[in-house]
Order: structure tokens, then sequence, then C-alpha cells
């Protein structure tokens, strides 16, 4: 458990040092698709009785938890290629389960970092939504999800490059297919079915229904769970084969 | 006390150790030689539970590497070869991390925090970060992070690598230090006169065998006390004599430049690998 900690902690003085300059960044970006699809583009549209700027803050929310979880792993690859400083946690007597859980919860805190500063900026937009359990455990199985799968890119890929070709083929499709800018149920048929094997689309499902206040569906919640705990369990085997 | 038993470590296409056999006494400075990709940091990567042996067996202080490696990594600190410390952070912060690695508490990593950067002679910089910091500054931090837990093993991977002189012997002083406090040192270096002046013992490995392994004293004596360079050809070839005047008989037969001189343990690094060494 300190093993943990002290994973934790260092990610967290890490973070606590470039505070301002890190939530400058993760705020970037939404404000972009809020000015772009919010304000430009999405002004009078309305999905499902909701004007277009209430549908895409849930959106932005799962799409920046996400983005922002999964950015641990080039925190961990900064560690790991450029500091070595992977050598002096592996040379610690921590075991492996220390340093995933220290790393995917250190994830899951820039997530909700980053949460807050969307919601901060929906508030100042004037959008009003309800933030109630369903919604924190959404965010927080959709971060736990990526920061588990960064921790085990993150151990797999031979160089910092390579996991920056992994963010552009696997992260960035899935935050513009994955139901944050518009509803999957409009789409084809066909393009339901593949956008329902991604990871996201539950967790923006999951995320809006909870921000509407909808009734639970307990599908989205138990997949995402299932995904996470896999992944986190392959994280370890991924630590082992960093080793070598 | 380390124990290293036929260990022998194979990547896809080379044989980087080749069942080494080795025993290091407690308290002993330990020098490990050879040239470069010898396996002389696969020796260590193993032994600290970097990396895993293909065969063989390796314990410190009777903990086996594998079976109990929390407990074998607790017996040792290690001061690898290229720089890793966390840069963004302070030297206190850097020491404070490893110590909550190695389960310490508040108190305990405050006053060992305290102690250690007297020890090194950093304590003025206790709160600069790393990044500000020269590079013998960075590797005494270094060698304080290694001992924030007090191991009873210390490995030292090339610890004075692109240091000055008068850095490396500071370090060279501070590792002596470290030695009479009772740790064991086990060090790998470039620097052969490094290893003449503080190992206890030497072993030089080649191609992952150890080819020899004495004191510093013994290695040099059967190669004889004087050695004669000479330049032939464009290459220097060296005569090694039992005592000056056979040195002296033989310089009377020979013509052109030549230079008499003691031998040492960069001799006996090139007579039992075969390679110069290499800075």
């Amino acid at each position: 458990m300190r093993g943990c900690l002290a994973i934790y902690q260092r990610e967290m003085l890490i973070l606590r040092k470039k505070f301002f300059r890190q939530t400058a960044s993760m705020s970037v970006a939404p404000l972009l698709y809020l000015i772009a699809f919010g304000l430009g583009m999405g002004q009078g549209v309305s999905i499902g009785g909701r004007t277009y700027m209430e549908f895409l803050i849930p959106g932005l929310v799962a799409m920046s938890s996400m983005t922002q979880a999964f950015a641990i792993a080039g925190e961990i690859n900064i560690a790991r290629f450029y500091w070595r400083i992977f050598e002096e946690f592996q040379a610690a007597p921590i075991r492996n389960i220390a340093y995933v859980t220290g790393e995917v919860l250190a994830g899951m805190t820039r997530a909700l970092l980053s949460v807050g500063v969307i919601l901060l900026i929906g508030l100042i937009s004037g959008v009003v939504l309800h933030y109630g359990v369903f919604f924190w455990v959404a965010v927080l199985l959709n971060s736990f999800v990526f920061a588990s799968l960064a921790v085990c890119l993150a151990m797999l890929v031979a160089s910092h490059a390579d996991q920056a070709l992994l963010t552009n083929f696997f992260i960035t499709p899935m935050a513009f297919l994955g139901g944050t800018f518009f509803p999957v149920d409009r789409m084809p048929p066909w393009a339901q079915s593949v956008l329902n094997f991604l990871p996201l689309t539950h967790a923006a499902h999951a995320i809006r229904s909870s921000a509407f206040q909808q009734p639970a569906d307990p599908y989205p919640y138990l997949l995402l769970a299932g995904i996470g705990t896999v992944l986190f369990v392959l994280a370890f085997w991924c630590v082992n084969r960093a080793k070598e | 006390m380390i124990q290293i038993d036929k260990l022998t470590k194979k990547y896809k296409s080379a044989h980087a150790l080749r069942g080494v056999d080795l025993h290091v006494e407690e308290g002993e400075l330990f020098a490990y030689l050879g040239p470069n990709g010898s396996g002389k940091t696969t020796t260590i990567r193993i032994l600290t539970g970097l990396a895993y042996p293909t065969s063989g067996d390796a314990w410190l202080h009777g903990f086996h590497v594998i079976s109990e490696t929390l407990e074998a990594k607790r017996q040792c600190g290690l001061v690898p070869q290229t720089l890793n410390l966390d840069h963004e952070l302070t030297v206190v912060e850097n020491l404070n991390i490893h110590g909550k690695l190695f389960h310490m508490k508040r108190r305990e990593r405050a006053a060992r925090i305290d102690e250690l950067l007297d020890y090194v002679e950093i304590n003025d910089r206790r709160n600069s970060p790393v990044k500000q910091l020269s590079g013998g500054l960075k590797r005494r931090v270094m060698v304080a992070r290694a001992l924030m837990h007090s191991p009873r093993i210390l490995f030292l991977d090339e610890p004075t690598v692109g240091l000055d002189p008068t850095i490396r012997r500071r370090i060279w002083s501070l590792v002596k230090k470290i030695q009479q406090k009772g740790c064991t040192v086990f060090l790998t270096t470039h620097y052969i006169e490094e290893a003449e002046f503080l190992a206890d013992r030497v072993a030089f490995l080649n191609e992952g065998t150890i080819v020899a392994l004495d004191t510093p004293r013994a290695l040099m004596a059967r190669l004889g006390s004087w050695a004669l360079d000479k330049i032939v050809d464009g290459d220097m070839e060296t005569a090694y004599f039992k005592d000056r005047e056979e040195a002296n008989r033989h310089i009377e037969t020979q013509k052109g430049s030549f230079s008499l001189r003691r031998v040492n343990l960069e001799d006996v690094f090139i007579s039992v690998t075969g390679k110069k060494v290499q800075p």
C-alpha cells in the first residue's frame, strides 16, 4: 500500500508543480469544441429535446476523462525512456500491483481534474446539468478503463514515439466517434454496431443519461467495470514484460 | 554478502552471461571490470531485480533475488550508470519518494535525509530542483538516494562516468566512507585506476565469463612488477618483468624509444581480456 502511495504521490507532486500549465492545457481542446461545435455549428440545434450545448457537455466530460486518464501513459513513458525513473521503481521492494494501482489512480485524478475544468466551462456557458452519484461513477469507471489501458500500452511500447502513434490510431478516433459530438443511435445500423465496440460510446451514454437524470441503465456501468478490471489485471503482466 | 551460482543471461542473439560464479564477502569493496558488453551491467540488473536470469541463482544476504525478490531488494541500493533522478522534483523530494518506496516512516525519512545530505555535502542544495544541479552533484544525490534506506549492499554501476577528475576523487572518498560504515560495495567502472585505488578484490569479466578474480596486488603480481612499453610498427607492445634489474637488462638489448613503468591493473585488464580500456 505504501508503495502504491509513493507512486501516486510522485505523480501528484509533478502534477502540482505544473498545475497551471496542465489545467490550462486541459481547457484548450474542450473550449475549442464548445466554441466550434456548441456555439458555432450547434446554435439552434436540439437533440432529444435538449440544446446542443447540453448534449455536448456530457460528451466532452466523457472524452476529456478518457484523454486525460490515458495521458498518464505519456508521463510513464517520460519516466521510463527519458528520465529512466521506472528503474528506480523496479529496484524498490514494491509489487507490480502497487505500481499499477499508483499510476492508474494518478491517471484517474488527472481525469477528474479535467472533468472539473469542463464542468466549470459549462457552468460559465450557462449549462447546468445533474451531476449526481451515477454521473461520477460513470466518470470514474471511464477513467479507470483508460488509465489501465494507458499503463498497459506504456509498458508495451518500445519508444515514446510509438505511444504517440497509439494515441493517434485509437484515442483520437474514439474521441470523435464515441458519442461525444453526435448521438450514436442516429448512425446507420452497421456504424452503430462498430461504435458499440468502443468503451467511450458506453461511457458517453452513461454519463449523458445520468446528467439528464434519465433512469440508470446498469449495462454500460457493468461493461466499463469489466473492461477496466481486465485491463488492470493485464497491466501487471505488462509491467513484468517491461522489466525484460 | 553476495552469492552468485552459475548465472546465465541469454538475449535473442547473444549470451550476456555464461555461468558466472561469484562470492562477495560482507563489508568488501568489490570491483567488477570488463570491456563494453562483457555483462557487468546485466549482472547488476539481475542482482537488483531489474532483469530475470535465464538460469542460475543469486542471493543477497541469503535472500534469493527471484523467489524472495522484495526482501532481496531491501538489502541493496543501486546507483545506475545513467542518471535517473526526477528532474522536476527537488533533491529532498527525490529522497523522500525513495524512502516511501522503501516503506520508511515520515520521521525516519526526515532524519535520514538530513543525515545523508550532510554526508554527501549537498545540504545547501536540498531544495533545488534536480535539473539545476551539475553532473557531479546529481551523482552525489544518486548516491544519497541509494543509501536512503540504509542498504547492506550498494551497487555502483559506473558511478563516476563523465565526471571531471576532482569530482571523481570526491566520489571515491565517499565510496570509501560508505565501505568503512560496513556496507558491501559492488562497483563496475571503466576507470581502472578507480578499481585499483578502491577495491579489496577485482573480477575481470569477458564475454560473460569471469576470467580473473583476486586482489589488485595479486592480479598485478601475476604479470610482474615492471612493464616496458614500446611502439612497434605503430602498435604499442608491452613486456613485463619480475624486477627492475631484469627490465634494465632487457632495455640494454633494445633500440628505439620505450618507457619503463610499474605494472598496473590496466595491464591485467588487457592481458586477460585482450582488449584495451575504452573510457
